[in-house]
């Protein structure tokens, strides 16, 4: 359960002078404390591999998650287009800043390219979400799959501006600050930076007024609505930032791999992202992330998980499916719903033995 | 009537068809032929596109009827597709027989979609958004047990001897130096397979809208509970539904891999393919499946004819423009 509460750190580094902070940071629970510090001083125990192609994948893939988890937890709507935002962004890096292709790319510097990246990428998200909330429920899906399909078959045949099937090479990362942030130690804590701060605005927004609002609009948008809330307008405004979050892991996404292409947001990873939602559980935002370190450390090691019980290693996605099966019959709301309830049920059984114990007890 | 009433639309619509009957029977003129191209690539677009319209409506239909009934969307039927169109290959290799795989993919697949029915949608009735999950997760290990088994090839069903070779069709596409007509062929099998595909849907209309049981999964479309009040068991209904929907899409796999092929990632595209036709159609209409199929089919031909890179952008965005206008989608209802 190491990753379980490792974003719970967020106020970690934060300055505790603040006035609600102190509060904050008392109703943190102590396992999150040492999941933060676990976190902060691992580099110092692990190998470059496991910070970059583990935990920095996890981090990615968890935050793009988060985004789709914002959406369907709060807001009641399962978005498949969000790792197409996180595309786009990637391809605005590549197209605004250097790649291989010298004749598309503007050869921007990397202050310029960033934001412009995720604005771009954010009104994509939006203009998505203002098709997306013109239906509900089911619809949605179907809406932003054609969507993120039509994406992902756009790029592969637009050469002019994507670079159709190639896409791009040889992104570098940036260097600022003296800092080679393509390194690992360097690139592991720049993601579980944003990922900290995407996890906590999450958990921030949640308790705002709009994203109470947003709540109320997923459980009765009627209501909502006769009460004056403008409850597309919410909508839209949740797309809007659900964009953000995708479109800064999309950046980190191509610093990371150094390259972009049609399959980094086809329909596979759209699904992928789906996938790992799911089987983290759609209720808390930690869940993206759990989600994403189980799907990443499957990934990885399904190879020889799979050899070593005799089937073929190229067997990975029967693993998942089947494991994603098994989530969605058995706990609806994820592993962090299944270690939620076990909790629940410890917790029952100690309070009815303590009440067994001292039976005049209240 | 409407000529009665309206005399000079309907006299314009009558100047408008005998245009378009021209157009389509006789050789264009040179100034013509300058502005859209020559009558032979126009020709194959459009059939090519009505051919392609009519397999999108044996997928799709299935899929709208599916999710008409039980507000089930069922997106592993890109897998049925797949998964029929491998198992009329191994029937037809086996055999020599096209028409035995195009019955033991339907068997097959129906049964698939009995026992998913039963065994998965029935635990989970009225949960839509769970239903969906699973069906994404069926898919996903649909996808790779059909890797395991057939492998990562293209695979192409044989086209039987006498669905060989072209047809000549009565349309003029130009006339040769001496004056000869030149006549437009077709191949023979893309005649049939739209010829079957038309048969199929009015069957189909005819079966919803003139029999027994066509009632009842009508009046389950409009509300499921209603329909159990009366009696009906509606569950027989359910299953039958779920068993010719996914029967169809298993049918859609062998006409697909007759005329084009079979190969993983075919799967996902006809999903998207019957996505986009049901939205832009309307959901849970056998018309509205029809229309968008012949949309979505003729756009994809005309667009990959006329504007290759772009083919793609056009399909979605008659699909953005049918949301902004009518986000029922054509023909559905509200």
């Amino acid at each position: 359960m190491a990753a379980l509460e490792h974003s719970a750190g967020l106020p970690a580094g934060a300055e505790p002078a603040v006035a609600p902070l102190p509060r904050l940071i008392r109703d943190i629970p102590p396992a999150a404390w040492l999941v933060a510090v676990v976190l902060l001083v691992l580099p110092a125990f692990s190998n470059s591999f496991v910070e970059a192609q583990i935990l920095g994948w996890s981090f990615i893939l968890g935050m793009i998650a988060l985004s789709l988890m914002f959406l369907a937890g709060y807001g009641g709507m399962v978005s498949l287009v969000q790792m197409s935002v996180a595309g786009l962004a990637g391809y605005m890096v590549a197209i605004l800043g250097q790649s291989s292709i010298p004749t598309i790319s503007l050869d921007w510097p990397w202050w310029l390219v960033v934001p412009v990246a995720v604005v771009i990428a954010v009104v994509f998200g939006t203009v998505s979400g203002l098709l997306a909330v013109r239906t509900a429920g089911i619809y949605t899906i179907m809406i932003t799959l054609a969507i993120a399909s039509a994406f992902f078959y756009f790029t592969r045949q637009n050469y002019v501006i994507f670079n159709g099937f190639a896409g791009f090479n040889a992104l570098p990362a940036p260097q600022f600050w003296g800092v080679d942030w393509r390194h690992p130690v360097a690139f592991y804590y720049l993601t579980l930076f944003w990922a900290t701060l995407s996890y906590g605005a999450v958990l921030y927004v949640e308790r705002t007024p709009f994203g109470l609002a947003l709540q109320g609009i997923r459980d009765n948008p009627r209501r909502m609505a006769a009460l004056g809330f403008n409850v597309n307008l919410h909508r839209v405004a949740a797309y809007a930032f659900a964009a953000v979050i995708a479109a800064v892991a999309g950046i980190l996404l191509v610093w990371l791999n150094g390259q972009v292409s049609p399959g980094t947001a086809g329909i596979g990873p759209v699904i992928d992202i789906l996938v790992i939602a799911v089987i983290g559980g759609l209720r808390h935002p930690i869940g993206p992330f759990v989600g994403a370190l189980i799907f990443v450390v499957l990934r990885t090691f399904a190879l020889d998980l799979l050899t070593s019980v005799g089937l073929a290693g190229e067997r990975f996605n029967l693993l998942v499916g089947l494991g994603f099966l098994a989530i969605v019959f058995f706990s609806p709301d994820g592993i962090v719903g299944l270690w939620q309830r076990w909790r629940r049920s410890h917790a029952d059984s100690q309070a009815r033995q303590s009440a067994a114990s001292h039976p005049g007890g209240p | 009537m409407l000529f009665e009433r309206r005399p000079l639309i309907s006299l314009l619509i009558l100047v408008a068809a005998i245009v378009c009957l021209w157009l389509l029977l006789a050789a264009w003129p040179a100034e013509l032929e300058a502005v859209i191209g020559r009558k032979r690539v126009f020709m194959n677009a459009l059939f090519n596109g009505i051919t392609l319209g009519g397999l999108y409506f044996l997928v799709a239909s299935g899929f709208t009827l599916i999710f008409g009934l039980m507000r089930n969307v069922n997106l592993a039927h890109g897998s049925l597709y797949l998964f029929g169109g491998y198992v009329g290959y191994t029937i037809g290799v086996a055999t020599g027989s096209w028409l035995l795989s195009f019955l033991g993919a339907f068997v097959a697949m129906a049964l698939l979609g009995v026992i998913l029915q039963l065994v998965v949608f029935r635990r989970m009735e009225g949960e839509e958004l769970r239903q969906t999950l699973v069906t994404i997760g069926i898919s996903i290990v649909l996808a790779d047990i059909l890797l395991w088994m057939w492998g990562g090839d293209f695979y192409q069903i044989q086209t039987p001897d006498w669905l060989f070779g072209a047809t000549t069709l009565p349309f003029v596409l130009a006339a040769k130096s001496n004056g000869e007509a030149v006549y437009m062929t077709y191949p023979m099998v893309r005649i049939a397979i739209l010829a079957g595909a038309i048969v199929i849907g009015v069957v189909m209309w005819l079966a919803l809208n003139r029999t027994r049981i066509g009632m009842m999964i009508r009046a389950g479309v409009d509300d499921r509970d209603m329909l159990s009040a009366t009696g009906i068991r509606i569950q027989i209904v359910f299953v039958a539904v779920f068993a010719l929907g996914a029967g169809l899409a298993g049918i859609a796999g062998v006409v697909g891999g007759t005329f084009q092929s079979l190969a993983p990632g075919e799967d996902t595209r006809f999903l998207l393919a019957s996505l986009v036709v049901v939205i832009v159609g309307g959901m849970g209409s056998i018309p509205g499946a029809a229309l968008g199929a012949l949309l979505i089919g003729l756009s994809e031909q005309f667009g990959s004819v006329y504007m290759p890179t772009y083919a793609v952008v056009l399909t979605f965005l008659i699909m953005v423009l049918v949301l902004a206008f009518r986000p029922q989608g054509l023909l559905g209802a509200r």
